[in-house]
């Protein structure tokens, strides 16, 4: 098991290093950033300052390196835009994110998961095939859409749920619902076929020769199998749900990092960029280094390979 | 023999439009074993399935009588068939290699047989799988609780298996085809196992088998199947000795016997294969591939007496081969 641990170590610090590579050079590619930095009404002589004191007339590998060396110790700049520490801007707006992403998540697993059991163990029933039409009518309804008729049927109609803002986890569960409404349609089918093929396998048929509950057969035996699958999707989906939440957090103000994201994309704030391109990165890759961790666990046979 | 452990009488199983078994009928007694054989999609299995309440979704099982221990099986819901399986009557399968779950250690799996149906602690069920797991062969049983199945070889998970059958001291034990999937020097291994069990624990066995040489080595009794239907049942010599039906004379002929046959011979067979059985078939199933059919094969079939507790199903008379009496 340490042995797995290690190899998927170093497997994730490669892919990390590449990450780093791109998104230093895309934000490079991407346009003259003294020029943008300089404004519009910038002479060549400004742009020709600016970009001298920002260093950007060093070669590429000095200022790559310069980068990574003090990343590595958590300093990302300044922001151009923000006039604040790149470092700061992330870690105040993170915890948003995080919080947003997991609720989702959270949301996403409790229903996805019951409703993928029932229709597997209900096959070819019409109780399987209105569960496989929710997830599919789920997957069609566009988010930004979906959060506009949870506000105003539960926010403004009902008045149960506030409708925007970050005071309270109230503020949470409108937003992690459609967000939720993203993985629940991958998640439930991937619970049905990994329960289908679980429940017609030859260990099932031992479980039911043993005599087993229903329940030791259906959660102990068949659930623990048909996890495997899901597990992996469902970190990638919260890693999808972290850097792409950025429609919800518009939607419901949350000022979170894809928020972030987005302003400084369309400002060419650079080191933020880079920046959240990196954190966002690190933590997609830790999230699917945690599930193969996860899988081994469940799978015994995986942590030999 | 004492009395009738397991006692089917015309059991039918049907998925759709197909009869997979029709009218079956055949007992085990207590501490015997019986083996049935047949060609593949004859209704072995389902007959071991329909017994055990195992039977896939869609299939529907009826019979005249279905009695184990003196228990009625067809009043018995899934909840009450539940708590007999594993428990009084146990079953291993032709597929050890995916019959144990991947995701669990063997005494996890053989322990919860037994705090299912017995209660106790977790901690004596691991005491009493370690063991059977000793009584049936396996080296340092203490080592293999802790292992995973694809940390075993097939013989050995066989072995789990059938220890994990055991571990409440079943009547019954349904073995379908234990021995198919393994090694020729593990299969006599694992035959030599199953006697020894029978023999010291007064086990009945339900084998089923499509090999001879398995029925004439381990059977006290053989019932022979064929398109849904016992054709032939008797203690295993008499069955050898003074085979009754026409398929089982095939099915005979088709074993080569050391002595018997020469280098060169050809050996018999039987042509044709398994008709696929609709449930408004009426008459002989095997009357398409039997070189004595007649047209009343078409009509319902006798079934006769031989002595000696030898059955047979077929218009020929008891002792139509010895006499060459057959038209």
């Amino acid at each position: 098991m340490l042995r797995f641990a290690l190899r998927r170590l170093t497997v994730a610090l490669l892919v990390a290093l590449t990450v780093m590579v791109l998104s230093f050079m895309l934000t490079r590619v991407s346009g003259d950033l003294a020029i943008s930095i300089a404004g519009a009404s910038a002479t060549q002589q400004d742009v020709e300052i600016i970009r001298h004191a920002y260093g950007l007339d060093r070669p590429l590998a000095m200022q790559f390196i310069d980068w990574i060396g003090r990343a590595a110790v958590g300093d990302f700049g300044e922001s151009f835009f923000f006039k604040a520490r790149t470092a700061d801007l992330i870690m105040d707006r993170m915890p948003i994110t995080l919080t947003l992403g997991l609720v989702g998540l959270g949301i996403a697993l409790l229903v996805s998961i019951p409703l993928g059991v029932l229709a597997a163990v209900r096959e070819n029933t019409w109780v399987d095939r209105l569960v496989q039409l929710v997830a599919m009518i789920g997957q069609a309804m566009p988010s930004f859409w979906l959060g506009l008729i949870l506000m105003i049927t539960l926010g403004l109609q009902l008045g149960w749920l506030p409708i925007s803002g970050t005071g309270s986890w109230e503020h949470y569960v409108m937003p992690g619902i459609v967000l939720s409404f993203s993985a629940i349609p991958a998640l439930t089918r991937l619970t049905r076929s990994g329960m289908i093929q679980a429940l017609g396998s030859d260990y099932i048929r031992t479980a039911r020769a043993k005599g087993l509950s229903r329940l030791s057969i259906l959660g102990k035996h068949a659930l623990r199998n048909a996890a495997i699958p899901v597990v992996s999707i469902a970190a990638v989906q919260l890693g999808f749900m972290l850097g792409g939440s950025i429609v919800i957090e518009t939607v419901f103000a949350l000022h979170g990092v894809g928020f972030l994201a987005w302003e400084s994309i369309s400002k060419n704030d650079f080191p933020v960029v880079q920046a959240v391109v990196l954190v966002l990165a690190l933590i997609y890759i830790g999230l699917t280094m945690a599930a193969d961790l996860l899988n081994a666990l469940l799978d015994p046979r995986l942590r030999a390979s | 023999m004492s009395e009738a452990l397991l006692d089917i009488q015309g059991l039918r199983v049907e998925f759709g439009d197909t009869a997979a078994v029709r009218g079956a009928s055949f007992t085990v007694a207590r501490g015997e074993t019986h083996c049935i054989v047949g060609e593949s999609g004859c209704g072995k299995s389902v007959s071991a399935l329909a017994v055990m309440g195992l039977l896939a979704r869609g299939a529907r099982r009826s019979a005249d009588c279905l009695t184990f221990a003196g228990k009625d099986l067809l009043a018995r819901n899934e909840q009450q068939m539940s708590l007999l399986r594993g428990d009084r009557m146990a079953m291993i399968f032709q597929e050890p290699m995916t019959s144990l779950n991947p995701a669990y250690t063997v005494g996890s799996q053989m322990a919860e047989v037994f705090t299912r149906h017995r209660g106790g602690s977790r901690h004596a069920a691991l005491d009493r799988a370690a063991a059977l797991l000793g009584r049936v062969g396996i080296t340092a049983p203490g080592m293999r609780l802790g292992q995973f199945p694809h940390q075993l070889s097939g013989g050995l998970r066989q072995r789990v298996m059938i220890a994990m059958a055991l571990m409440c001291d079943p009547e019954l034990l349904i073995a379908d085809e234990p021995t198919t999937a393994l090694d020729v020097t593990v299969q006599v291994q694992i035959l030599r196992l199953l006697a020894e069990l029978q023999r010291d624990l007064g086990l009945a066995i339900l084998l089923i088998t499509h090999d001879l040489g398995i029925v004439a080595r381990i059977a006290d009794r053989v019932s022979v199947m064929y398109a849904g239907e016992v054709v032939e049942s008797a203690p295993t010599a008499t069955l050898f000795a003074d085979p009754s039906h026409p398929y089982t004379r095939g099915l005979l002929d088709c074993v080569p016997v050391p002595g018997k046959v020469k280098p060169g011979d050809a050996l018999g067979s039987i042509p044709g294969t398994v008709p696929r059985i609709r449930p408004s078939f009426a008459g002989c199933g095997f009357r398409d591939r039997c070189t004595h059919a007649a047209p009343v094969c078409a009509g319902t079939v006798p079934r006769q007496h031989a002595g000696n507790a030898h059955e047979f199903l077929c218009r020929l008379p008891p002792g139509w081969a010895a006499t060459g009496q057959a038209a």
